[in-house]
């Protein structure tokens, strides 16, 4: 590494650190107060130490019970998504355009879904999918099958889901799209004179040279489908029943709805905690990846480049800068 | 760059399915309520303007988007002004605590907004800012400023060192060198950071509606009101939907050409 040590950096970073610490720190200190306590109202606070988080991880109770409920639905949604969008996302990226006015065209439709307000991507598919005036549920009920995503609990899944994918892919296409441009032409130079199959070259170049945006992908949208709110929200209103509930929706409930704080807190550091696990193992595999990637780099010219280096003039080794 | 087979068709169908819904939403916004109601058209056959007349004259509709607008601003501003020195700090130096603090800062971008809703609804009312568009503002901060952080750092990072040390051996000072010559240097990313806090801001709904009531409402939150004793004006939430939609695609447009690159964090 060739950072040079200098305490005085952190006069730069103090900003930062003020900002995120004002909104994070001191609100976190109140969650973790409230915590402790019970309230009855008028302001009035009771002790009453750990025995929120006991009734949190405690199946038998009413609190624990929804609790681990919608734990258990969340992280179902959360791979299921994950299993949908990161192969789909990749095919969409591998099937950019090369050139031409339709790159820019495809990278801005792509674009779209994910700058539109989440409530509204809620409001989209709400219209989109009833029954009576949306064009996909009158178009399913008419070809005779019973799509009622109010009613019905898969159909109310499957709409989240398939919401989730329209609303996404596009984030880890975008992704891909990325990676794939970094690769220079002379690692598929130097495979087309090997005789590569389309498959290998998949697997030997793209793949490997996705890996890191990849990660950024799968980090982003785990976390994300793991606080969804805002769009299951919209479209079922957590139900039917408390189907489509996810942990966000089921805090917001406690918090909000029923104003009680110890639970809703408690359940909040519970919440935060499984979030930062999964946060502090993808951020190591990232540095590590990251710190191989460099060895390898300092490897890799001299053994796999030689082929297609011999053959192509020095310039065509130089990366691409990867804008698109 | 190699494409796979059928990758046209693929292409295609792909764009339809992200296309459709809006065009659905498109289409509504132009129908009248009874026609949603009691036909089912694909295309409005008695085409109206109604909706979006009503939402460019009734100030309770159209303050929304001002109020949504103006949060927004403030909080790209904010973010990117206190990430810039940030961004140079973790790409160039080493400090104590550099990593955790890095961690932390990436940890509060992924920090679920549900927990926050209250405290943050506590803490600006208790300093006198709830219902600003100050309080949303800072309170988008908490997942903007990591990830302005994190792009610009990428950026930073792609600036060759040598130039730092000309710079200073011509007798630069930092903030000068700072101004003149690093912020040109990283002005596409910085576009790329500022458009990112814009569409996260712009998107985020469940912050801004729990800290404003009435002074600073977000047009998200306003378009709930569209359930009313006659039913759901489905024609005007469309409308609002699709005026919604428009700063964002205008935003994309501006920044097409880095937009895989962003989306990579600067980092490819």
């Amino acid at each position: 590494m060739d950072k040079t040590i200098n305490q005085k950096a952190w006069f730069l970073v103090l900003p930062v650190f003020l900002v995120v610490a004002f909104s994070a720190v001191i609100p976190l200190m109140t969650v973790v107060n409230y915590s402790m306590q019970d309230t009855f109202g008028n302001n009035q606070f009771f002790w009453n130490g750990v025995g929120w988080f006991k009734e949190l991880l405690d199946p038998s109770t009413d609190l624990g019970g929804r609790f681990l409920a919608s734990l258990g639905r969340n992280l179902f949604f959360s791979l299921v998504i994950l299993a949908i969008e990161v192969p789909l996302g990749i095919v969409i990226a591998l099937s950019m355009p090369r050139e031409g006015w339709t790159v820019a065209a495809c990278l801005v439709i792509l674009a779209l879904p994910l700058l539109i307000p989440w409530n509204v991507v809620g409001t989209i598919w709400q219209i989109f999918g009833r029954p009576d005036i949306g064009l996909l549920g009158y178009t399913l009920n008419s070809l005779g099958i019973n799509y009622n995503y109010v009613s019905n609990e898969i159909d109310a899944w499957v709409t989240v889901i398939v919401m989730d994918v329209w609303h996404w892919t596009s984030l880890v296409a975008l992704l891909c799209y990325a990676g794939l441009k970094s690769i220079p032409d002379a690692y598929y130079q130097a495979a087309q004179i090997d005789g590569a199959s389309r498959w290998a070259v998949f697997t030997a170049i793209q793949l490997p040279k996705m890996n890191r945006v990849l990660l950024i992908a799968v980090l982003l949208r785990f976390m994300d489908s793991f606080m969804i709110y805002t769009e299951p929200f919209v479209v079922t209103g957590g139900g039917p029943g408390n189907s489509t509930t996810f942990v966000s929706i089921e805090l917001v409930k406690i918090a909000l709805g029923q104003f009680d704080l110890g639970k809703a807190a408690a359940l909040s550091l519970v919440y935060n905690l499984i979030i930062l696990i999964v946060c502090w193992v993808f951020y190591t595999v990232m540095t590590n990846a990251g710190v191989e990637r460099k060895t390898q780099a300092e490897k890799e010219p001299a053994a796999e480049l030689k082929p297609a280096g011999a053959l192509q003039p020095a310039h065509a080794l130089q990366p691409k800068e990867g804008v698109a | 760059m190699h494409s796979i087979p059928g990758r046209r068709v693929i292409m295609a169908l792909f764009l339809i399915f992200l296309l459709l819904p809006i065009y659905w939403l498109v289409n509504m916004s132009f129908k009248t309520n009874s026609e949603i109601v009691t036909t089912m058209t694909l295309w409005p056959h008695t085409p109206t303007l109604q909706h979006y007349k009503r939402i460019f004259t009734d100030e309770s509709w159209y303050s929304g988007y001002i109020n949504s607008l103006e949060y927004v601003v403030l909080n790209t501003i904010i973010s990117i002004t206190v990430a810039l020195p940030a961004a140079y700090a973790f790409s160039r130096y080493r400090f104590l605590g550099d990593k955790h603090l890095f961690f932390w800062l990436l940890s509060n971008r992924m920090a679920p907004a549900a927990v926050y809703a209250l405290p943050f609804f506590n803490l600006y009312s208790a300093i006198g800012l709830f219902d600003t568009p100050w309080a949303v503002a800072l309170a988008h901060c908490i997942f903007n400023v990591p990830l302005a952080v994190w792009i610009l750092e990428g950026f930073v990072s792609g600036v060759p060192r040598e130039i730092d040390e000309t710079a200073f051996l011509d007798g630069y000072s930092f903030p000068r060198f700072f101004v003149k010559i690093l912020i040109p240097l990283i002005a596409s990313g910085i576009g790329v950071a500022a458009f990112f806090c814009f569409m996260f801001s712009w998107v985020e709904l469940l912050l801004a509606r729990t800290l404003t009531s009435v002074q600073a409402k977000p047009i998200a939150a306003i378009m709930t009101r569209t359930v009313s004793a006659a039913g759901m004006d489905w024609g005007l939430l469309a409308a609002a939907g699709v005026l919604t939609i428009i700063p964002g695609a205008l935003v994309i447009w501006f920044v097409r050409n880095y937009i895989a690159r962003g989306f990579a964090l600067g980092r490819v």
